[in-house]
C-alpha cells in the first residue's frame, strides 16, 4: 500500500478548508436541531425505515436535490474559473477534480435518484396498485444509492477527488497516470450505486408487469408508466456491462490486473467501449422517463388525449433498441475505419426518427387543445424547443466525418446539456410542479414559479448557447484556462453570467418550496388541476399510505378522465376492506451502511480486509432471509374516514 | 405464520402471489446475470491471446481436473432437480437430503477450483501476469464466487425448511435458489466449452 498519510485530510487549500469547516458546522447544526426538537425517532420511524414507496420516493428526490446543489456549486466554480483568461481561481488539478465531480454527481446522484424518486411516487398510483412489488428491496435500493452518494462525496476531503472525468478513460485513470487513491472512489462508489439501480429496475419491472389494476392491459398504461417499463428494460441490459467494466477497472487499480493498462496485453480502448455500451443507454435511462412526464403534462394541460398514443409507445421501444447500438459514436476518432463509423453513424441518425415522432405527437396533442398555462405546462412548452436544439446538434455530432471537427470541444458539452438539462431537468421541474400538490396537499406558488421558470430558461440558454460557438471556434472541453489571444473571453464570460442566473433560478425554486410549505392554501380535491386524466388523480389528496381504498377496474386509457366523462364513481365505500401494508424495516439501512464501510476499505486499498468486509452486506441478506414478516392491516373504518374527508368539496361524479 | 401446504396439485412454489412475483423478479435478475457473464466472456474472447510474457492457456490448463469439475457441477444440477421434486411431493426430509448432496458436489467443485487457481499461480499465471490472466481469472472467479454464494444460501434455506416445513414462501425460496444453481451450471458449460476446450483446440 502506497498511501501518503498526510493526504488523508485534504484541507491545505483555503477553499477546501472552508468547505470542510462548513460541512462540520452544518452537520453539527443538523444533529443538534434533530436532538433539540426530538425528531430522531420521527426521522427513523417515519422515513429512514419506511417501506412506503411514496416516502422512499421523497427520500430519493431529497437526495437528488441536495446533490443538485453540490453539482451546481461545482458548475459555478468551473464557470467562474473560465470566465476570464488565465484565471487562477482553480489550479489545473483542482479544475480536473471539479469537472469530474460535476459530471459524476449530476448523472449518478442527481438525475438518477430524482427519476427513481418520481417512479416511486407515480408508477404505483398510475397502475392502480397499493405498493411496489418488493417494498423492502425498494428501500434497500434507496439506501444503497444514498451510501454510494455519501462515499463519493467524502472523496474530495478524504483521500482526494477522482480527477479523470466522469468517463474516467484509461490509461489516464489507471494507476500509472493517476496514482494515489482518489480515483478508486469512482470505481467503487459508482459500482455500489449500480446495485441500487439494478434493484430499481427489477422491482419496477415486476411491479408494472404483475401489479396493474384489473383491466389495464399493457396498451392502456399511462405513458409515464410505459417509459418506466422500457427504462427498466434498458437498465437490465446495460448496467451489468458497466458492473464488469467497473470491476475490471477496480481490479486494474487495486489488484494490479491488466484489463485496460497499456502494458502486458491490456487494451485501454476496451474501457471506452464498455463504458459507452452502458453510458449511451444511460442517457436514455434518464431521458425516457422525462418523455413520459412531458406526455402526461401536455395531455393534461391541453385537455386532450395524448395524440398518437400507440406510436408514442413504439417510438420509446425503438429508441430503447437503438440506444444499445450506437456506442461507438462517442469515439469516432478512435480510428476503427470508415465502415464501422458509417454503421454507427447510421444507427445514431436513425434515433432522430422515433424522437421526432414524439415531438410531433406532443405538438399535435396541443393542436386545437385548450391549453392551460400552469407551471408544469410552461416547463413542458420550454422543453420542446430546448430539447429540439439538443437533438438537432446531436444529429450534427452523429455524422462521423463532421464529428472529427466537433469532437472533444465545448460544442459537444453544449449539446448534451441541451438534452440532459433542456430534456431531463426541464421535465423533472414540470413533474415537481405537476405532482407536488398530490403528495403534499398544496400547490407551489405560481408567482415564484414564474420567476424560477424565466430565470432558469434565460440563464440556461445564456450559459449553453455561447458554448456551441466556442466549440466551433475550437475551444476544447475540460481546459482549465485559455489565453486572451484565443478571443474566447467574451463568450466564456457570457456563459458564466448565464450560470449565475441559473443559480438564481434554482435558489428561487428552493425558496418557493419553503414559502409554499408555510403559506400556500391547503387543498383536498382529488383532481388537483381539474383536468387530470390518469389514476393518480382519483385517490385522496394528499395520497394516503394505502393509495387506493378499492383497487379500480380499468376500462379505458386515461381511466380517470373516462370515469369523469361517464359519471362512474371513484370509490364504492361498500367495497372497502381492511388493507394489508408492509412493515418497516431497519435492514436496508444496515446494508447501506455495510456497503459504505466495505466500499471505504476498498477505496483505501486494504485488500484483504476489504474482501473480508464483503461479508457485512451478505450478513444483512442472511438476516433478511430469516425474517418472515407478514406486515399489518389498516382497518376498513380508518380507510373510510380518510376517503370521506374531501367529500364536501369534491365532485364524486362528473358534471 | 403462514400454514403449510396441503394442496399439491399446483406446484408448491407458485401457491402465493408473493412467491410468483419473487420468481418473476428472479428471472429478470438472471437476465441481468446473463449480460454480466456475456461481458466477461467478451473480455476473455478479446484477451485470450494477449498473454504478454506469461504462460498461455494450453500451457497451464489441466483438462483432467477440469473434466472432474464439470462432472461434479453437472451432477449437482441433477441432484438439485430432486430437491424440487421432493418439495412438490411435500417431503421435507428428502428435500434436505438432496440439498445436502447437491452442496457436497458444489463444495467438491469449489475445492477443485481453488486447487486450479493455486496450480496456475505456481505455473506463473496470476491476475497480474497478463490481460489473458486477468480476464480468465476474473471470469472463473466470478463464477466461483457465485457458487460459493449459492452454497451459503442453500444452507440458510435448509435451516428454514426444517424450522417451517414446506410453505408457499419456503417453497418459492428453494425454487428460486434452484433456478440460480442451474444457471451457474449453464454458465459453467460455456466456460468449459469456450475457455478450456476452445483453448486446447
Amino acid at each position: 500500500m502506497d498511501i501518503k498519510w498526510d493526504q488523508i485530510l485534504i484541507i491545505e487549500e483555503p477553499i477546501m478548508f472552508w468547505t470542510f469547516i462548513g460541512l462540520i458546522v452544518s452537520t453539527i447544526g443538523l444533529v443538534a436541531g434533530l436532538t433539540y426538537f426530538k425528531k430522531w425517532g420521527w426521522l427513523w420511524n417515519e422515513w429512514l425505515t419506511s417501506t412506503d414507496a411514496k416516502k422512499v420516493g421523497i427520500m430519493y428526490i431529497t437526495l437528488g436535490i441536495v446533490m443538485l446543489v453540490r453539482g451546481g456549486i461545482d458548475a459555478l466554480m468551473m464557470k467562474y474559473q473560465t470566465s476570464v483568461p488565465e484565471n487562477t481561481f482553480l489550479s489545473a488539478q483542482h479544475f480536473n477534480e471539479v469537472f469530474s465531480a460535476h459530471g459524476t454527481i449530476m448523472i449518478f446522484f442527481m438525475a438518477m435518484p430524482v427519476i427513481f424518486g418520481i417512479m416511486n411516487l407515480i408508477v404505483p398510483l398510475q397502475i392502480g396498485a397499493r405498493d411496489v412489488a418488493f417494498p423492502k428491496l425498494n428501500l434497500l435500493g434507496f439506501w444503497i444509492t444514498a451510501s454510494a452518494a455519501i462515499l463519493y462525496n467524502i472523496a474530495f476531503l478524504v483521500g482526494g477527488s477522482p480527477d479523470a472525468g466522469w468517463t474516467s478513460y484509461f490509461p489516464l485513470a489507471g494507476k500509472e497516470f493517476t496514482p494515489g487513491i482518489g480515483n478508486n472512489y469512482y470505481y467503487i462508489a459508482i459500482q455500489i450505486s449500480g446495485f441500487g439501480s439494478m434493484i430499481v429496475a427489477i422491482n419496477f419491472m415486476v411491479t408494472i408487469l404483475k401489479m396493474r389494476a384489473p383491466g389495464m392491459g399493457l396498451f392502456k398504461m399511462p405513458m409515464f408508466t410505459w417509459t418506466t417499463l422500457i427504462t427498466c428494460l434498458i437498465m437490465i441490459i446495460a448496467f451489468p456491462i458497466f458492473t464488469i467494466a467497473l470491476l475490471a477497472g477496480m481490479l486494474d487499480r487495486i489488484f494490479g490486473a491488466h484489463f485496460f493498462t497499456v502494458a502486458d496485453g491490456g487494451l485501454d480502448m476496451m474501457w471506452a467501449n464498455l463504458f459507452w455500451l452502458w453510458a449511451h443507454p444511460e442517457v436514455y435511462i434518464v431521458i425516457l422517463p422525462a418523455f413520459g412526464i412531458i406526455s402526461e403534462v401536455v395531455a393534461t394541460f391541453s385537455k386532450k388525449r395524448l395524440y398518437g398514443y400507440h406510436s408514442m409507445v413504439w417510438a420509446v421501444i425503438v429508441i430503447s433498441v437503438f440506444s444499445l447500438l450506437v456506442w461507438v459514436h462517442h469515439f469516432y476518432t478512435m480510428g476503427v475505419g470508415p465502415t464501422v463509423n458509417s454503421i454507427f453513424s447510421i444507427t445514431t441518425l436513425a434515433i432522430a426518427v422515433p424522437t421526432g415522432i414524439k415531438l410531433f405527437n406532443w405538438l399535435f396533442t396541443m393542436r386545437k387543445g385548450r391549453i392551460v398555462f400552469e407551471q408544469p405546462m410552461l416547463w413542458a412548452l420550454a422543453f420542446i424547443p430546448t430539447f429540439l436544439v439538443g437533438g438537432v446538434t446531436g444529429v450534427m455530432l452523429g455524422m462521423a466525418s463532421a464529428d472529427f471537427q466537433y469532437h472533444n470541444t465545448l460544442f459537444l458539452v453544449a449539446h448534451f446539456h441541451y438534452t440532459l438539462v433542456g430534456g431531463v431537468v426541464y421535465a423533472v421541474f414540470a413533474a415537481f410542479y405537476y405532482w407536488w400538490p398530490k403528495f403534499f396537499g398544496f400547490k407551489l406558488n405560481h408567482k415564484l414559479g414564474n420567476w424560477h421558470f424565466w430565470l432558469f430558461n434565460i440563464g440556461f440558454n445564456l450559459t449553453f448557447l455561447p458554448m456551441f460557438f466556442l466549440g466551433l471556434d475550437g475551444a476544447a472541453r475540460r481546459m482549465y484556462t485559455y489565453s486572451a489571444e484565443t478571443g474566447f473571453a467574451p463568450l466564456y464570460m457570457l456563459s458564466f453570467i448565464g450560470t449565475l442566473i441559473i443559480a438564481a433560478g434554482v435558489t428561487i425554486f428552493v425558496i418557493n418550496i419553503v414559502y409554499s410549505t408555510l403559506k400556500e392554501k391547503r387543498i383536498t380535491e382529488r383532481d388537483v388541476w381539474g383536468t387530470g386524466r390518469t389514476l393518480e388523480w382519483m385517490v385522496p389528496t394528499p395520497v394516503p399510505a394505502y393509495n387506493f381504498a378499492v383497487i379500480p377496474k380499468v376500462e379505458a386509457i386515461d381511466e380517470f378522465w373516462h370515469r369523469k366523462q361517464t359519471g362512474k364513481e371513484f370509490v364504492n365505500e361498500k367495497e372497502i376492506k381492511d388493507i394489508h401494508m408492509p412493515s418497516h424495516s431497519w435492514l436496508p439501512a444496515y446494508i447501506g451502511l455495510a456497503f459504505f464501510i466495505s466500499g471505504f476499505l476498498f477505496v483505501w486499498e486494504f485488500q484483504a480486509l476489504a474482501i473480508a468486509s464483503l461479508a457485512l452486506p451478505f450478513l444483512g441478506m442472511a438476516i433478511n432471509s430469516f425474517q418472515y414478516d407478514d406486515g399489518f392491516y389498516i382497518p376498513a373504518k380508518e380507510v373510510i374516514e380518510t376517503e370521506r374527508k374531501d367529500r364536501g368539496e369534491q365532485q364524486w361524479k362528473a358534471k | 405464520m403462514e400454514s403449510k401446504i396441503t394442496n399439491y396439485s399446483v406446484p408448491t412454489e407458485y401457491q402465493s402471489e408473493l412467491g410468483k412475483m419473487n420468481i418473476l423478479g428472479f428471472w429478470i435478475f438472471i437476465a441481468a446475470e446473463i449480460i454480466l457473464f456475456a461481458t466477461l466472456f467478451a473480455l476473455y474472447g478479446v484477451y485470450h491471446n494477449r498473454t504478454a510474457e506469461g504462460p498461455t492457456g494450453p500451457e497451464v490448463f489441466v483438462i483432467r481436473d477440469v473434466m472432474i469439475q464439470t462432472i461434479l457441477l453437472l451432477t449437482s444440477s441433477f441432484t438439485c432437480g430432486y430437491v424440487i421434486t421432493s418439495l412438490r411431493k411435500g417431503n421435507v426430509k428428502s428435500a434436505n437430503i438432496w440439498i445436502g448432496i447437491t452442496l457436497l458436489f458444489g463444495l467438491g467443485f469449489l475445492v477443485m477450483e481453488i486447487n486450479e487457481f493455486i496450480h496456475y499461480a505456481h505455473a506463473g499465471l496470476t491476475i497480474q501476469t497478463s490481460a489473458f490472466g486477468s480476464s480468465l481469472l476474473t471470469l472463473l472467479g466470478t463464477h466461483g464466487a457465485h457458487v460459493t454464494f449459492g452454497v451459503v444460501w442453500a444452507i440458510l434455506l435448509a435451516i428454514q425448511l426444517v424450522q417451517r416445513g414446506i410453505t408457499p414462501i419456503t417453497a418459492s425460496k428453494v425454487h428460486i435458489w434452484s433456478i440460480y444453481w442451474h444457471f451457474l451450471d449453464v454458465v459453467w458449460i460455456f466456460i468449459f466449452t469456450f475457455v478450456y476446450l476452445g483453448g486446447l483446440m
